[in-house]
Protein backbone atom coordinates (compact mmCIF):
# COMPACT_ATOMS: atom_id res chain seq x y z
CA UNK A 1 0.00 0.00 0.00
CA UNK A 2 1.36 3.40 -0.87
CA UNK A 3 1.52 6.07 1.77
CA UNK A 4 1.42 9.81 1.57
CA UNK A 5 4.74 11.43 2.37
CA UNK A 6 4.69 13.83 5.32
CA UNK A 7 6.19 17.12 4.17
CA UNK A 8 7.99 19.41 6.57
CA UNK A 9 6.72 22.90 7.36
CA UNK A 10 9.69 25.25 7.31
CA UNK A 11 9.21 27.91 9.96
CA UNK A 12 11.39 30.68 11.36
CA UNK A 13 13.33 30.59 14.63
CA UNK A 14 12.80 33.35 17.22
CA UNK A 15 13.62 33.19 20.92
CA UNK A 16 14.01 29.42 20.92
CA UNK A 17 10.58 28.83 19.36
CA UNK A 18 9.48 28.10 15.81
CA UNK A 19 6.69 30.52 14.95
CA UNK A 20 5.37 31.23 11.48
CA UNK A 21 6.01 34.76 10.29
CA UNK A 22 3.67 37.23 11.98
CA UNK A 23 2.72 38.50 8.51
CA UNK A 24 1.35 35.13 7.43
CA UNK A 25 3.13 35.47 4.07
CA UNK A 26 5.18 32.85 2.27
CA UNK A 27 7.29 32.45 -0.87
CA UNK A 28 8.30 29.51 -3.02
CA UNK A 29 11.98 29.27 -3.94
CA UNK A 30 12.53 27.09 -6.99
CA UNK A 31 15.27 24.72 -8.09
CA UNK A 32 15.31 23.78 -11.79
CA UNK A 33 11.76 25.06 -12.08
CA UNK A 34 10.53 22.96 -9.20
CA UNK A 35 9.28 24.50 -5.95
CA UNK A 36 11.43 23.30 -3.03
CA UNK A 37 9.17 24.45 -0.23
CA UNK A 38 6.73 26.99 1.18
CA UNK A 39 8.99 29.31 3.12
CA UNK A 40 8.07 32.09 5.56
CA UNK A 41 8.42 35.55 4.04
CA UNK A 42 9.44 37.34 7.24
CA UNK A 43 8.41 40.92 7.93
CA UNK A 44 9.68 43.97 9.78
CA UNK A 45 7.83 42.82 12.90
CA UNK A 46 9.54 39.45 12.86
CA UNK A 47 12.83 41.36 12.90
CA UNK A 48 11.58 43.42 15.81
CA UNK A 49 10.49 40.34 17.77
CA UNK A 50 13.80 38.65 17.06
CA UNK A 51 15.70 41.69 18.34
CA UNK A 52 13.72 41.65 21.58
CA UNK A 53 14.53 37.95 22.02
CA UNK A 54 18.18 38.47 21.13
CA UNK A 55 18.54 41.39 23.55
CA UNK A 56 17.04 39.39 26.37
CA UNK A 57 19.32 36.43 25.73
CA UNK A 58 22.55 38.33 25.14
CA UNK A 59 23.44 39.30 28.73
CA UNK A 60 23.02 35.83 30.24
CA UNK A 61 24.86 34.25 27.27
CA UNK A 62 27.81 36.62 27.69
CA UNK A 63 27.81 35.94 31.42
CA UNK A 64 28.21 32.21 30.98
CA UNK A 65 31.75 31.07 31.52
CA UNK A 66 33.83 30.96 28.34
CA UNK A 67 34.35 27.28 28.95
CA UNK A 68 30.61 26.64 29.03
CA UNK A 69 30.07 28.54 25.76
CA UNK A 70 32.73 26.32 24.30
CA UNK A 71 30.86 23.21 25.44
CA UNK A 72 27.62 24.49 23.90
CA UNK A 73 29.29 25.17 20.53
CA UNK A 74 30.81 21.72 20.61
CA UNK A 75 27.37 20.32 21.30
CA UNK A 76 26.02 22.06 18.17
CA UNK A 77 28.68 20.22 16.16
CA UNK A 78 27.71 16.91 17.76
CA UNK A 79 24.05 17.33 16.84
CA UNK A 80 24.97 18.51 13.33
CA UNK A 81 26.97 15.32 12.86
CA UNK A 82 23.95 13.23 13.84
CA UNK A 83 21.75 15.01 11.30
CA UNK A 84 24.28 14.84 8.48
CA UNK A 85 22.11 12.79 6.13
CA UNK A 86 19.25 15.27 6.36
CA UNK A 87 21.51 18.22 5.57
CA UNK A 88 23.07 16.42 2.61
CA UNK A 89 19.63 15.64 1.23
CA UNK A 90 18.46 19.24 1.64
CA UNK A 91 21.59 20.62 0.02
CA UNK A 92 20.96 18.33 -2.93
CA UNK A 93 17.36 19.47 -3.14
CA UNK A 94 18.80 22.99 -3.30
CA UNK A 95 20.92 22.03 -6.30
CA UNK A 96 24.18 20.72 -4.88
CA UNK A 97 25.86 17.48 -5.97
CA UNK A 98 26.25 14.67 -3.46
CA UNK A 99 30.03 15.08 -3.18
CA UNK A 100 29.78 18.84 -2.71
CA UNK A 101 26.98 18.47 -0.19
CA UNK A 102 28.90 16.01 1.97
CA UNK A 103 31.95 18.31 1.91
CA UNK A 104 29.83 21.30 2.89
CA UNK A 105 28.27 19.53 5.87
CA UNK A 106 31.64 18.18 7.03
CA UNK A 107 33.18 21.63 6.83
CA UNK A 108 30.26 23.14 8.74
CA UNK A 109 30.73 20.67 11.57
CA UNK A 110 34.47 21.27 11.65
CA UNK A 111 33.98 25.01 11.64
CA UNK A 112 31.75 24.81 14.68
CA UNK A 113 34.42 22.73 16.46
CA UNK A 114 37.06 25.27 15.46
CA UNK A 115 35.19 28.15 17.10
CA UNK A 116 34.18 26.01 20.09
CA UNK A 117 37.89 25.77 20.77
CA UNK A 118 38.36 29.53 20.62
CA UNK A 119 35.62 30.46 23.11
CA UNK A 120 37.90 30.40 26.14
CA UNK A 121 41.04 31.57 24.36
CA UNK A 122 40.39 34.68 22.26
CA UNK A 123 40.18 36.98 25.25
CA UNK A 124 43.72 36.05 26.35
CA UNK A 125 45.01 36.66 22.82
CA UNK A 126 43.36 40.02 22.22
CA UNK A 127 43.64 41.49 25.70
CA UNK A 128 46.68 43.40 26.79
CA UNK A 129 48.42 45.16 29.62
CA UNK A 130 49.31 48.62 28.40
CA UNK A 131 52.33 50.66 29.41
CA UNK A 132 51.22 54.05 30.71
CA UNK A 133 52.95 56.97 32.34
CA UNK A 134 51.69 57.19 35.90
CA UNK A 135 50.90 54.89 38.77
CA UNK A 136 48.17 52.96 37.04
CA UNK A 137 47.72 49.36 36.13
CA UNK A 138 46.23 49.77 32.65
CA UNK A 139 44.70 46.81 30.88
CA UNK A 140 42.35 46.20 27.95
CA UNK A 141 40.03 43.25 27.60
CA UNK A 142 37.32 42.13 25.21
CA UNK A 143 33.57 42.48 25.71
CA UNK A 144 30.92 41.31 23.24
CA UNK A 145 29.41 44.00 21.01
CA UNK A 146 25.87 42.83 21.83
CA UNK A 147 23.11 42.04 19.36
CA UNK A 148 24.45 41.34 15.87
CA UNK A 149 22.47 41.15 12.63
CA UNK A 150 23.70 38.70 10.00
CA UNK A 151 22.91 38.96 6.31
CA UNK A 152 23.98 35.51 5.16
CA UNK A 153 25.72 34.82 1.88
CA UNK A 154 23.15 34.17 -0.85
CA UNK A 155 25.07 31.35 -2.56
CA UNK A 156 25.81 29.11 0.40
CA UNK A 157 22.93 27.32 2.13
CA UNK A 158 24.67 25.96 5.20
CA UNK A 159 28.40 26.62 5.43
CA UNK A 160 28.02 30.36 4.84
CA UNK A 161 25.48 30.65 7.63
CA UNK A 162 27.42 28.52 10.10
CA UNK A 163 30.63 30.42 9.34
CA UNK A 164 28.90 33.71 10.12
CA UNK A 165 27.08 32.59 13.27
CA UNK A 166 29.90 30.64 14.96
CA UNK A 167 32.42 33.44 15.64
CA UNK A 168 29.65 35.81 16.71
CA UNK A 169 28.14 33.55 19.36
CA UNK A 170 31.57 32.25 20.39
CA UNK A 171 32.30 35.82 21.48
CA UNK A 172 29.20 36.10 23.69
CA UNK A 173 26.99 38.02 21.25
CA UNK A 174 23.47 37.07 20.26
CA UNK A 175 22.39 37.28 16.64
CA UNK A 176 19.56 37.55 14.14
CA UNK A 177 20.38 35.99 10.78
CA UNK A 178 18.55 36.29 7.47
CA UNK A 179 19.07 33.04 5.61
CA UNK A 180 19.95 32.89 1.91
CA UNK A 181 16.72 33.75 0.13
CA UNK A 182 16.71 30.88 -2.34
CA UNK A 183 18.54 28.30 -0.21
CA UNK A 184 16.59 28.42 3.06
CA UNK A 185 16.02 24.73 3.82
CA UNK A 186 19.29 24.04 5.63
CA UNK A 187 19.02 27.29 7.59
CA UNK A 188 15.74 26.22 9.16
CA UNK A 189 17.02 22.72 9.83
CA UNK A 190 20.12 24.26 11.38
CA UNK A 191 17.77 26.18 13.69
CA UNK A 192 16.36 22.83 14.79
CA UNK A 193 19.91 21.73 15.57
CA UNK A 194 20.41 24.87 17.68
CA UNK A 195 17.13 24.32 19.49
CA UNK A 196 18.25 20.86 20.59
CA UNK A 197 21.83 21.60 21.50
CA UNK A 198 21.78 23.63 24.74
CA UNK A 199 21.95 27.00 22.98
CA UNK A 200 19.67 29.23 25.09
CA UNK A 201 16.61 30.49 23.19
CA UNK A 202 17.21 33.91 21.65
CA UNK A 203 20.99 33.62 21.31
CA UNK A 204 20.52 32.71 17.65
CA UNK A 205 17.44 33.75 15.71
CA UNK A 206 16.98 32.79 12.07
CA UNK A 207 14.59 34.45 9.63
CA UNK A 208 13.84 33.53 6.06
CA UNK A 209 12.60 35.90 3.39
CA UNK A 210 13.41 38.79 1.13
CA UNK A 211 16.80 40.28 1.99
CA UNK A 212 15.99 43.57 0.24
CA UNK A 213 12.85 44.03 2.31
CA UNK A 214 14.45 43.27 5.67
CA UNK A 215 17.82 44.94 5.23
CA UNK A 216 16.73 48.55 6.02
CA UNK A 217 15.38 47.43 9.39
CA UNK A 218 18.74 45.89 10.28
CA UNK A 219 20.36 49.21 9.48
CA UNK A 220 17.95 51.48 11.34
CA UNK A 221 17.03 49.40 14.40
CA UNK A 222 18.81 51.08 17.30
CA UNK A 223 18.95 47.94 19.40
CA UNK A 224 21.08 46.07 16.86
CA UNK A 225 24.69 46.90 17.71
CA UNK A 226 26.44 45.48 14.66
CA UNK A 227 25.71 43.88 11.30
CA UNK A 228 27.74 41.26 9.47
CA UNK A 229 26.98 41.54 5.75
CA UNK A 230 28.16 38.51 3.77
CA UNK A 231 27.15 39.50 0.26
CA UNK A 232 28.50 41.72 -2.50
CA UNK A 233 25.78 44.17 -3.49
CA UNK A 234 27.49 47.60 -3.26
CA UNK A 235 24.18 49.47 -3.23
CA UNK A 236 23.00 47.48 -0.24
CA UNK A 237 26.28 48.01 1.57
CA UNK A 238 26.02 51.77 1.05
CA UNK A 239 22.44 51.78 2.24
CA UNK A 240 23.34 49.73 5.31
CA UNK A 241 26.22 52.04 6.22
CA UNK A 242 24.01 55.12 5.76
CA UNK A 243 21.21 53.72 7.92
CA UNK A 244 23.71 52.67 10.56
CA UNK A 245 24.94 56.23 11.15
CA UNK A 246 22.08 56.97 13.53
CA UNK A 247 23.39 54.71 16.28
CA UNK A 248 26.99 54.30 15.11
CA UNK A 249 26.36 50.67 14.38
CA UNK A 250 29.37 48.55 13.51
CA UNK A 251 29.10 47.23 9.94
CA UNK A 252 31.37 44.39 8.90
CA UNK A 253 31.33 43.40 5.23
CA UNK A 254 32.65 40.01 4.09
CA UNK A 255 31.98 39.83 0.38
CA UNK A 256 34.53 37.15 -0.55
CA UNK A 257 32.37 34.08 -0.06
CA UNK A 258 34.84 31.16 -0.46
CA UNK A 259 33.81 29.62 2.83
CA UNK A 260 36.00 26.59 2.33
CA UNK A 261 39.16 28.62 2.70
CA UNK A 262 41.13 29.30 5.86
CA UNK A 263 40.00 32.91 5.72
CA UNK A 264 36.90 31.80 7.62
CA UNK A 265 38.88 29.97 10.26
CA UNK A 266 40.62 32.66 12.22
CA UNK A 267 40.00 34.29 15.59
CA UNK A 268 39.95 37.79 14.13
CA UNK A 269 36.39 37.02 13.06
CA UNK A 270 35.57 36.84 16.76
CA UNK A 271 37.42 40.09 17.39
CA UNK A 272 35.32 41.88 14.75
CA UNK A 273 32.40 41.69 17.18
CA UNK A 274 34.18 42.59 20.38
CA UNK A 275 34.57 45.94 22.07
CA UNK A 276 37.76 46.82 23.89
CA UNK A 277 37.33 47.85 27.47
CA UNK A 278 40.31 49.59 28.97
CA UNK A 279 40.61 49.92 32.72
CA UNK A 280 42.83 52.34 34.63
CA UNK A 281 43.42 50.87 38.03
CA UNK A 282 45.35 53.05 40.50
CA UNK A 283 48.31 51.34 42.10
CA UNK A 284 50.81 52.31 44.68
CA UNK A 285 54.49 51.99 44.14
CA UNK A 286 55.12 48.61 45.57
CA UNK A 287 58.89 48.69 45.64
CA UNK A 288 61.33 51.53 46.00
CA UNK A 289 62.38 50.92 42.40
CA UNK A 290 58.89 51.84 41.15
CA UNK A 291 55.87 49.99 39.98
CA UNK A 292 55.91 46.25 40.25
CA UNK A 293 53.85 45.97 37.12
CA UNK B 1 -28.62 49.85 59.48
CA UNK B 2 -28.58 46.27 58.36
CA UNK B 3 -25.08 44.96 57.76
CA UNK B 4 -24.48 43.92 54.17
CA UNK B 5 -23.58 40.28 53.66
CA UNK B 6 -20.58 40.34 51.32
CA UNK B 7 -20.67 36.60 50.85
CA UNK B 8 -23.65 37.43 48.63
CA UNK B 9 -21.57 39.60 46.26
CA UNK B 10 -22.23 38.66 42.64
CA UNK B 11 -20.41 35.59 41.35
CA UNK B 12 -18.09 36.06 38.41
CA UNK B 13 -18.50 34.19 35.15
CA UNK B 14 -14.89 33.20 34.51
CA UNK B 15 -15.51 31.95 30.98
CA UNK B 16 -17.26 35.20 30.10
CA UNK B 17 -14.48 37.35 31.52
CA UNK B 18 -11.74 35.38 29.76
CA UNK B 19 -13.65 35.50 26.49
CA UNK B 20 -14.12 39.24 26.64
CA UNK B 21 -10.47 39.79 27.48
CA UNK B 22 -9.46 37.60 24.53
CA UNK B 23 -11.52 39.81 22.24
CA UNK B 24 -10.05 43.01 23.68
CA UNK B 25 -6.55 41.61 23.17
CA UNK B 26 -7.21 41.09 19.48
CA UNK B 27 -7.76 44.82 18.96
CA UNK B 28 -5.11 46.73 17.06
CA UNK B 29 -4.37 50.42 17.66
CA UNK B 30 -2.07 52.19 15.23
CA UNK B 31 -0.63 55.55 14.17
CA UNK B 32 -2.31 58.72 15.51
CA UNK B 33 -4.66 56.85 17.84
CA UNK B 34 -1.67 54.95 19.20
CA UNK B 35 0.28 58.15 19.84
CA UNK B 36 -2.70 59.65 21.67
CA UNK B 37 -3.10 56.48 23.68
CA UNK B 38 0.59 56.36 24.55
CA UNK B 39 0.57 59.94 25.82
CA UNK B 40 -2.52 59.16 27.85
CA UNK B 41 -0.80 56.11 29.35
CA UNK B 42 2.26 58.17 30.27
CA UNK B 43 -0.03 60.67 31.98
CA UNK B 44 -1.69 57.86 33.97
CA UNK B 45 1.45 56.25 35.34
CA UNK B 46 2.22 56.23 39.06
CA UNK B 47 5.98 55.98 38.69
CA UNK B 48 6.87 53.63 41.48
CA UNK B 49 9.84 52.59 43.54
CA UNK B 50 9.17 50.30 46.50
CA UNK B 51 12.46 48.61 47.22
CA UNK B 52 14.30 47.98 50.44
CA UNK B 53 17.31 49.56 48.76
CA UNK B 54 15.56 52.89 47.97
CA UNK B 55 17.46 56.03 48.86
CA UNK B 56 16.64 59.77 48.84
CA UNK B 57 18.80 60.06 45.74
CA UNK B 58 16.89 57.38 43.90
CA UNK B 59 13.55 58.96 44.82
CA UNK B 60 14.75 62.40 43.65
CA UNK B 61 15.93 60.90 40.37
CA UNK B 62 12.58 59.19 39.86
CA UNK B 63 10.73 62.43 40.60
CA UNK B 64 12.82 64.20 37.95
CA UNK B 65 11.90 61.47 35.50
CA UNK B 66 8.21 61.88 36.39
CA UNK B 67 8.37 65.58 35.50
CA UNK B 68 10.76 65.21 32.52
CA UNK B 69 10.03 61.81 31.01
CA UNK B 70 12.13 62.37 27.88
CA UNK B 71 13.08 65.96 27.10
CA UNK B 72 14.01 65.34 23.47
CA UNK B 73 10.34 64.71 22.66
CA UNK B 74 8.26 67.90 22.81
CA UNK B 75 4.76 68.10 24.32
CA UNK B 76 5.04 65.11 26.60
CA UNK B 77 2.80 65.07 29.67
CA UNK B 78 4.22 64.35 33.11
CA UNK B 79 3.33 61.11 34.84
CA UNK B 80 0.34 61.24 37.19
CA UNK B 81 2.20 60.63 40.41
CA UNK B 82 5.21 59.10 42.06
CA UNK B 83 4.66 56.26 44.52
CA UNK B 84 7.09 55.70 47.38
CA UNK B 85 7.41 54.35 50.94
CA UNK B 86 6.30 56.76 53.71
CA UNK B 87 9.91 57.49 54.68
CA UNK B 88 10.49 59.12 51.28
CA UNK B 89 7.33 61.23 51.10
CA UNK B 90 9.07 64.42 52.29
CA UNK B 91 11.82 64.01 49.71
CA UNK B 92 9.30 63.37 46.95
CA UNK B 93 7.02 66.26 47.89
CA UNK B 94 9.97 68.64 47.73
CA UNK B 95 11.16 67.19 44.42
CA UNK B 96 7.85 67.44 42.54
CA UNK B 97 6.76 70.78 44.01
CA UNK B 98 4.97 72.97 41.49
CA UNK B 99 4.95 70.34 38.72
CA UNK B 100 1.43 69.00 39.22
CA UNK B 101 2.80 65.50 39.83
CA UNK B 102 1.13 63.97 42.87
CA UNK B 103 2.88 62.07 45.63
CA UNK B 104 1.43 58.72 46.62
CA UNK B 105 2.66 56.75 49.58
CA UNK B 106 2.06 53.13 50.45
CA UNK B 107 1.03 52.62 54.05
CA UNK B 108 -0.52 50.15 56.53
CA UNK B 109 2.43 47.79 56.87
CA UNK B 110 2.90 47.41 53.12
CA UNK B 111 3.19 44.85 51.54
CA UNK B 112 1.95 42.12 53.92
CA UNK B 113 -0.48 44.21 55.95
CA UNK B 114 0.31 42.18 59.04
CA UNK B 115 0.36 44.71 61.83
CA UNK B 116 -1.94 46.22 64.43
CA UNK B 117 -4.64 48.75 63.56
CA UNK B 118 -2.81 51.33 65.66
CA UNK B 119 0.43 51.03 63.75
CA UNK B 120 -1.41 51.07 60.42
CA UNK B 121 -3.20 54.29 61.35
CA UNK B 122 0.05 55.88 62.46
CA UNK B 123 1.74 54.74 59.25
CA UNK B 124 -1.03 56.45 57.29
CA UNK B 125 -0.94 59.58 59.39
CA UNK B 126 2.81 59.98 58.99
CA UNK B 127 2.47 59.73 55.22
CA UNK B 128 -0.37 62.28 55.13
CA UNK B 129 1.33 64.67 57.56
CA UNK B 130 4.45 64.59 55.41
CA UNK B 131 2.38 65.78 52.48
CA UNK B 132 1.26 62.68 50.58
CA UNK B 133 -1.62 63.45 48.21
CA UNK B 134 -2.61 59.82 47.95
CA UNK B 135 -2.33 56.78 50.19
CA UNK B 136 -2.06 53.20 48.88
CA UNK B 137 -3.15 50.81 51.63
CA UNK B 138 -3.15 47.02 51.67
CA UNK B 139 -6.03 44.97 53.08
CA UNK B 140 -5.45 42.18 55.60
CA UNK B 141 -5.74 39.22 53.25
CA UNK B 142 -5.49 36.71 56.10
CA UNK B 143 -8.61 38.16 57.75
CA UNK B 144 -10.34 38.27 54.40
CA UNK B 145 -9.74 34.57 53.81
CA UNK B 146 -11.08 33.84 57.31
CA UNK B 147 -14.33 35.45 56.21
CA UNK B 148 -13.89 38.38 58.57
CA UNK B 149 -15.36 40.87 56.10
CA UNK B 150 -16.48 43.34 58.78
CA UNK B 151 -12.89 43.61 59.96
CA UNK B 152 -11.76 44.50 56.45
CA UNK B 153 -14.59 47.02 56.08
CA UNK B 154 -13.80 48.71 59.40
CA UNK B 155 -10.11 48.75 58.66
CA UNK B 156 -10.58 50.51 55.33
CA UNK B 157 -13.08 52.95 56.83
CA UNK B 158 -10.67 53.82 59.65
CA UNK B 159 -7.77 54.38 57.28
CA UNK B 160 -9.99 56.48 55.02
CA UNK B 161 -10.76 58.70 57.96
CA UNK B 162 -7.07 59.00 58.82
CA UNK B 163 -6.35 60.02 55.21
CA UNK B 164 -8.31 63.27 55.53
CA UNK B 165 -8.09 65.02 52.18
CA UNK B 166 -5.68 62.47 50.69
CA UNK B 167 -7.23 60.04 48.24
CA UNK B 168 -7.24 56.42 49.33
CA UNK B 169 -6.28 53.55 47.04
CA UNK B 170 -7.08 50.12 48.41
CA UNK B 171 -4.76 47.29 47.30
CA UNK B 172 -6.61 43.98 47.19
CA UNK B 173 -3.51 41.93 46.26
CA UNK B 174 -5.52 39.82 43.86
CA UNK B 175 -2.66 37.35 43.42
CA UNK B 176 -3.34 36.21 46.98
CA UNK B 177 -7.13 36.18 46.76
CA UNK B 178 -7.24 33.17 44.48
CA UNK B 179 -10.59 33.45 42.69
CA UNK B 180 -12.47 36.10 40.71
CA UNK B 181 -15.39 35.70 43.14
CA UNK B 182 -13.14 36.79 46.00
CA UNK B 183 -11.73 39.68 43.94
CA UNK B 184 -15.29 40.88 43.33
CA UNK B 185 -16.17 40.53 47.00
CA UNK B 186 -13.06 42.43 48.15
CA UNK B 187 -13.78 45.16 45.57
CA UNK B 188 -17.33 45.57 46.89
CA UNK B 189 -16.13 45.83 50.49
CA UNK B 190 -13.42 48.36 49.62
CA UNK B 191 -15.76 50.61 47.63
CA UNK B 192 -18.51 50.52 50.25
CA UNK B 193 -15.96 51.37 52.94
CA UNK B 194 -14.96 54.53 51.10
CA UNK B 195 -12.06 53.67 48.79
CA UNK B 196 -11.38 56.34 46.15
CA UNK B 197 -9.46 53.81 44.05
CA UNK B 198 -9.25 50.05 44.05
CA UNK B 199 -5.88 48.65 43.07
CA UNK B 200 -4.93 45.14 42.07
CA UNK B 201 -1.55 44.45 43.56
CA UNK B 202 1.47 45.43 45.58
CA UNK B 203 3.81 44.31 42.82
CA UNK B 204 5.50 41.99 45.31
CA UNK B 205 3.37 38.93 44.50
CA UNK B 206 3.04 37.08 41.23
CA UNK B 207 0.61 37.13 39.46
CA UNK B 208 0.17 40.88 39.83
CA UNK B 209 -2.25 42.83 37.61
CA UNK B 210 -3.81 40.89 34.74
CA UNK B 211 -6.44 41.95 32.21
CA UNK B 212 -9.13 39.52 33.47
CA UNK B 213 -8.73 40.46 37.12
CA UNK B 214 -8.87 44.15 36.17
CA UNK B 215 -12.03 43.54 34.19
CA UNK B 216 -13.65 41.91 37.22
CA UNK B 217 -12.80 45.00 39.26
CA UNK B 218 -14.01 47.38 36.54
CA UNK B 219 -17.34 45.55 36.48
CA UNK B 220 -17.55 45.97 40.26
CA UNK B 221 -16.88 49.71 39.86
CA UNK B 222 -19.62 49.93 37.23
CA UNK B 223 -22.16 48.22 39.49
CA UNK B 224 -21.14 50.45 42.39
CA UNK B 225 -21.57 53.53 40.20
CA UNK B 226 -25.05 52.48 39.07
CA UNK B 227 -26.06 51.69 42.65
CA UNK B 228 -24.69 54.79 44.39
CA UNK B 229 -23.73 57.33 41.70
CA UNK B 230 -20.21 57.51 43.14
CA UNK B 231 -17.23 57.14 40.80
CA UNK B 232 -14.38 54.96 42.02
CA UNK B 233 -10.98 54.84 40.32
CA UNK B 234 -9.03 51.81 39.17
CA UNK B 235 -5.32 51.12 39.38
CA UNK B 236 -3.83 47.95 37.96
CA UNK B 237 -0.28 47.62 39.28
CA UNK B 238 2.63 45.30 38.70
CA UNK B 239 3.47 43.29 35.61
CA UNK B 240 2.37 45.89 33.06
CA UNK B 241 5.64 46.61 31.34
CA UNK B 242 4.82 47.15 27.69
CA UNK B 243 2.79 49.69 25.78
CA UNK B 244 0.73 47.21 23.83
CA UNK B 245 -0.63 45.69 27.00
CA UNK B 246 -1.26 49.12 28.52
CA UNK B 247 -3.24 50.15 25.42
CA UNK B 248 -5.39 47.05 25.89
CA UNK B 249 -6.13 48.20 29.43
CA UNK B 250 -7.31 51.55 28.07
CA UNK B 251 -9.61 49.83 25.59
CA UNK B 252 -11.06 47.78 28.43
CA UNK B 253 -11.67 50.81 30.64
CA UNK B 254 -13.32 52.72 27.80
CA UNK B 255 -15.60 49.81 26.94
CA UNK B 256 -16.52 48.92 30.50
CA UNK B 257 -16.80 52.29 32.22
CA UNK B 258 -16.78 54.81 29.37
CA UNK B 259 -14.67 57.81 28.47
CA UNK B 260 -15.29 59.54 31.81
CA UNK B 261 -12.81 57.19 33.46
CA UNK B 262 -10.09 57.84 30.90
CA UNK B 263 -8.24 60.49 32.88
CA UNK B 264 -5.61 60.12 35.52
CA UNK B 265 -8.14 61.19 38.09
CA UNK B 266 -9.91 57.84 37.69
CA UNK B 267 -7.42 55.47 36.12
CA UNK B 268 -3.76 54.82 36.92
CA UNK B 269 -1.04 52.35 36.07
CA UNK B 270 1.27 51.34 38.90
CA UNK B 271 4.49 50.70 37.03
CA UNK B 272 8.13 51.57 36.67
CA UNK B 273 9.45 50.04 33.46
CA UNK B 274 6.25 50.82 31.49
CA UNK B 275 7.23 54.49 31.20
CA UNK B 276 10.39 53.75 29.21
CA UNK B 277 8.58 51.36 26.91
CA UNK B 278 5.95 54.03 26.19
CA UNK B 279 8.72 56.57 25.51
CA UNK B 280 10.47 54.15 23.17
CA UNK B 281 7.23 53.66 21.26
CA UNK B 282 6.63 57.41 21.04
CA UNK B 283 10.16 57.97 19.80
CA UNK B 284 9.63 55.17 17.26
CA UNK B 285 6.47 56.89 16.00
CA UNK B 286 8.34 60.19 15.73
CA UNK B 287 11.57 58.94 14.12
CA UNK B 288 10.40 55.81 12.32
CA UNK B 289 13.17 53.67 13.81
CA UNK B 290 13.00 51.03 16.50
CA UNK B 291 14.69 52.21 19.69
CA UNK B 292 17.12 50.75 22.20
CA UNK B 293 16.91 51.03 25.99
CA UNK B 294 20.33 52.62 26.30
CA UNK B 295 19.04 55.90 24.83
CA UNK B 296 16.56 56.41 27.68
CA UNK B 297 17.17 57.38 31.28
CA UNK B 298 17.12 54.60 33.82
CA UNK B 299 13.85 54.38 35.75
Amino acid sequence: MSRIEVLKTYKIYIGGAFPRTESGRFYQPKQKGKVIGNICLSSRKDVRNAVVAARKAQGPWANRTAYNRSQVLYRIAEILEGRKAQFVEELMTQGSTKVKAVTEVDLSIDRMIYFAGWCDKYNQIFSSVNPVSGSFFNFSSMEPTGVVGIIANQDSGLLGLVSAIAPIIAGGNSCIAIAAENLPLCAVTFAEVLATSDVPGGVVNILTGDKKELLPHFGTHKDINAVLYCDGDQKEITQLRTDAVDNLKRIVVKSEGDFESNAWENPYLIQSFQETKTTWHPIEHIAAAGSGY
Amino acid sequence: MIEKDYSLSPRVDKMGIDDRVARIKARSIKKEAKVQGLKMILNMIDLTTLEGADTDGKVRQMCYKAIHPHDSLPDLPTTAAVCVYPTFVKTAVKAVKGSGVKVASVATAFPSGHSSRKIKLMDTKIAVDNGADEVDMVISRGRFHSGDYNFIFDEIAAIKEACGKARLKVILETGELGTYDKVRRASDIAMDAGADFIKTSTGKISPAATLPVTLVMLEAIKDHYYATGRMVGMKPAGGISNSKLALQYLVMVKETLGGKWLTNEWFRFGASSLANDVLMQLEKQASGNYQAKEYFSID
